[in-house]
C-alpha cells in the first residue's frame, strides 16, 4: 500500500465564541486510503463535522486551524490560498451535506447546479456540461432525468434532492468525497437507497469516502475503517469489523453495548454510559471521557492519553491498557 | 367480548383523521388529506404497543387522536371501557388524568421560564390535586426521585439540564397524575446515542414498577424491538401489519415490513456482511394523493394486478394481522 490519499496530522481547530476560545478539534490525526470508506463516528460536539469542514477550509471566519497539516495527495491543504483551495473543492474533493434542502440553491434549476462544477473545473462548454448533468442525474436513478433539468429544488423530495447532491459531488469524478450525516434527515428506506448508491458509485470511480455519522448501524454496513471521536479528539481507530468485535477504548465499548440491536436480547436493561457528553468550552484537564469512565484512575483525571497502537492498525487513546 | 375489553386499556376502532385542504380566495375546503384512514388496534393493560413507519404514515396523528388532542373524523376511541370519541373538553378533563404524553423534543417541550418543580407539578395544579405546598413539594421530590433526578434540583430552570435530564423532567411531568397510559412520541430520537439507553432503561423500569401501558411512536426499529411487546406497522395512514414483537422481527409478513427491516442497518459488521440488502425502490407517495388499491403497490416487489385496484384489509395470518393480497385465502 502506498501513502494514503488524505493524511491529517495533529490537527487542532479553535473557534472564538462568546464563551471564549473553544477547541473543537484537538490534535486529531487520521488518514484515508485510496478507494476506502472511513467512517468518523461521534456524538454532538465530538468534533467530527469540524474535522471534515477543515479539510476543505470551510470552518468560517471565527474558526482557525491552530496546528497540524492536512496532506491531500502530497500537498498541505492548510497552506493553500483561497483560489487554490477553490480549485480543489468540487473537483478533486467533493462534499455532501446533511440537509439537502438548504444546500441546494432554491432559485437555480437543478440542471444549472449540477452542470456548474464541470463548467468551472473541467473546461467544458456550458452545453456539454448541461448535457452531462442529465446523464449524471440518470446515473443517480432520478426518473426522467433529462426532463427534470429545468426543475427547481422544491420540485424534488428529500431523497431526490440528496440524489442531486450526489450527482453534483460526482460530476468531476473526485478522488475524495466527504459526506456529513448524508441521510440523517431521510426515512430509513430512502436512507438505505442513498447510502447504497453512494457506496456503489464511489466504488466504480475508486474514490475514497469519508462518512460522518452517529449511527453505528450505518458504520457497520458501509465503512471499511472507523475513527471514533470524543471531546474533539480521536479516541480509537481500526477496521470496522475489529471495532465491533474488539473495542479497546471504554467509550467505544460502552457505545456499542448501549445500542439495542436487531439481534440482541430484547427487554433486558441496556448497558449505559453514565453522565453526558462533555462541553467543549469546559473540558476536564485529563481524558475527556474520564468523568464518565468506569475504569478511570487518578492519572486519567490529570493527563491526556495520546493515540497509541494496541495492535497493527488499531490505535486508542487510553491509559488503562488492561481494562478493556 | 366483555372479558376481552377488560384486558384492553384502549381500543381504537376504524379511526379516521382527515385534514381539510382549503383553497381559493374564500379559503373554502376543497378536499381532504386522509392522514389516518381506518386504523384499528387494542392496547392491553401493562403492555408496550409501538407504532412504526416513515414520515407521513400517520403514527403521530393516531397517537394525538387517542389523546383526543386531534379531532376525529370517524371511528371510535374507547378508553377504560368508555367511548370517549365525542366527549367535549369538560368531559375529557377527568379522563386525561389517565393518559399523558412524553414528547420528542426535550428542549421545546419544557417552558424555559418555569422552575423544574413547577413544570413537573403543573398537572397537579391544573387538576387541583396539590392540597397544600407541603404535599405538593413532597410529591415533586417523589417524582424526581422516581425518574432519577436529584430532588435538590427542583428549583432550577430547564436550561441548566442536559438533554437526557430534560427528557427525565418530561417523564416526571407525565407521571404526576398517576396515569395508566403514557404516549411516547419519539422519546429518544433527539438524544445523543450514549444517552438513549439511559432513557430506554428508565421507561422500561417505570413500566415494571408502575404497571404503565405505553403507546410508543418511533422510527428506530432497534429501539422498538427492545421495548415493545407488540408492534403495528403503518404506511400512508393505514396499519399494514400488527404482530407480536418476536413474530414481527423474526418473520415479517407484509412486503413493506420486510423492506423496512432490510433497510435498517444492524450495528454489527459480521451480520451486515451476511444480510441480503434487498432494497425497495421509490419513496413514500404523498398522503394527499394516495395510490388506488393497496397504498404500497407502487413500491412493492410482489405487486399483482389486483393490488392496483382492490384495497386489502387486515386479516389474520397465523398470530399476526396483515393487510396484503399475498395472504388472501
Amino acid at each position: 500500500m502506498g501513502s494514503p490519499l488524505l493524511d491529517i496530522e495533529h490537527l487542532s481547530v479553535t473557534f472564538r465564541t462568546d464563551r471564549g476560545e473553544v477547541r473543537a478539534v484537538d490534535d486529531v490525526s487520521l488518514h484515508v486510503n485510496e478507494g476506502e470508506t472511513l467512517a468518523v463516528v461521534g456524538e454532538s460536539g465530538s468534533g467530527k463535522s469540524v474535522t471534515a469542514l477543515s479539510i476543505l477550509g470551510l470552518i468560517g471566519d471565527n474558526g482557525s486551524i491552530t496546528n497540524g497539516r492536512i496532506l491531500f495527495d502530497g500537498a498541505d491543504l492548510t497552506r493553500l490560498g483561497k483560489a487554490d483551495l477553490r480549485a480543489i473543492r468540487g473537483d478533486r474533493i467533493a462534499m455532501i451535506f446533511q440537509e439537502p434542502m438548504s444546500s441546494l440553491n432554491p432559485v437555480l434549476t437543478i440542471g444549472k447546479q449540477v452542470a456548474e462544477p464541470m463548467w468551472l473545473h473541467r473546461d467544458m462548454t456550458w452545453d456539454d456540461a448541461y448535457q452531462r448533468a442529465g446523464e449524471l442525474l440518470a446515473r443517480v436513478s432520478i426518473p426522467d432525468a433529462a426532463q427534470r433539468l429545468n426543475d427547481y429544488p422544491h420540485h424534488f423530495s428529500g431523497g431526490m434532492r440528496q440524489r442531486v447532491m450526489i450527482a453534483m459531488a460526482l460530476a468531476c469524478e473526485p478522488q475524495l468525497i466527504i459526506a456529513d450525516e448524508p441521510t440523517t434527515a431521510l426515512d430509513v428506506t430512502v436512507q438505505a437507497q442513498i447510502l447504497s448508491l453512494l457506496k456503489n458509485l464511489t466504488r466504480e470511480l475508486n474514490s475514497s469516502l469519508i462518512l460522518i455519522t452517529h449511527d453505528l448501524g450505518v458504520v457497520a454496513r458501509y465503512a471499511d475503517r472507523v475513527a471514533v471521536m470524543y471531546g474533539g479528539r480521536v479516541i480509537e481507530t481500526t477496521t470496522a469489523r475489529n471495532l465491533y468485535a474488539n473495542p479497546r477504548h471504554p467509550y467505544t465499548e460502552g457505545l456499542i453495548a448501549s445500542v439495542p440491536s436487531l439481534d440482541g436480547n430484547p427487554g433486558e436493561p441496556l448497558m449505559t454510559i453514565a453522565g453526558q457528553p462533555p462541553d467543549l468550552a469546559n473540558l476536564p484537564p485529563g481524558c475527556a471521557f474520564a468523568p464518565r469512565c468506569r475504569y478511570a484512575q487518578e492519572r486519567c483525571l490529570e493527563a491526556q492519553p495520546s493515540l497509541e497502537a494496541v495492535s497493527e492498525g488499531h490505535l486508542r487513546a487510553c491509559f488503562g491498557y488492561d481494562h478493556v | 367480548m366483555s372479558e376481552q375489553e377488560g384486558d384492553n386499556l384502549v381500543s381504537v376502532r376504524n379511526l379516521k383523521v382527515h385534514f381539510p385542504v382549503t383553497g381559493g380566495v374564500l379559503q373554502r375546503t376543497i378536499g381532504h388529506v386522509p392522514a389516518v384512514n381506518g386504523v384499528s388496534f387494542d392496547l392491553k393493560r401493562g403492555e408496550t404497543f409501538s407504532l412504526v413507519g416513515e414520515s407521513g404514515c400517520g403514527k403521530s396523528t393516531t397517537a394525538l387522536a387517542v389523546l383526543r388532542m386531534q379531532p376525529v373524523t370517524d371511528g371510535q376511541i374507547i378508553f377504560n371501557g368508555v367511548d370517549v370519541t365525542h366527549f367535549n373538553a369538560r368531559q375529557m378533563r377527568p379522563i386525561r388524568r389517565g393518559m399523558q404524553m412524553v414528547y420528542q423534543d426535550p428542549f421545546g417541550s419544557l417552558n424555559p421560564r418555569m422552575k423544574v418543580a413547577d413544570i413537573i407539578g403543573e398537572p397537579l395544579k391544573v387538576h387541583h390535586l396539590a392540597a397544600d405546598r407541603k404535599v405538593f413539594r413532597a410529591r415533586i421530590r417523589e417524582l424526581m426521585d422516581l425518574v432519577g433526578l436529584l430532588p435538590d434540583m427542583a428549583d432550577r430552570y430547564p436550561h441548566e439540564f442536559s438533554g437526557g435530564q430534560r427528557q427525565r423532567i418530561g417523564i416526571a411531568r407525565a407521571l404526576a397524575l398517576d396515569p395508566e397510559l403514557i404516549i411516547c412520541d419519539e422519546p429518544v430520537s433527539a438524544l445523543d446515542v450514549s444517552i438513549q439507553a439511559q432513557v430506554v432503561n428508565l421507561l422500561m423500569d417505570l413500566q415494571a414498577r408502575l404497571g404503565l401501558t405505553y403507546l410508543f411512536i418511533a422510527h428506530d426499529l432497534s429501539v422498538v424491538r427492545h421495548i415493545s411487546h407488540r408492534v403495528g406497522v403503518m404506511y400512508l395512514g393505514q396499519l399494514v401489519e400488527v404482530s407480536s414483537r418476536d413474530e414481527l422481527f423474526n418473520s415479517p409478513k407484509h412486503p413493506y415490513t420486510r423492506a423496512l427491516l432490510d433497510a435498517v442497518p444492524v450495528a454489527n459488521p459480521e451480520i451486515e456482511a451476511r444480510r441480503p440488502h434487498k432494497l425497495i425502490t421509490g419513496e413514500v407517495p404523498s398522503v394527499r394523493n394516495p395510490p388506488p388499491g393497496c397504498p404500497f403497490h407502487p413500491r412493492c416487489p410482489d405487486a399483482k394486478s389486483m393490488c392496483r385496484q382492490i384495497k386489502p384489509v387486515l386479516q389474520a395470518v397465523g398470530t399476526a394481522s396483515v393487510s396484503c393480497h399475498l395472504y388472501d385465502p
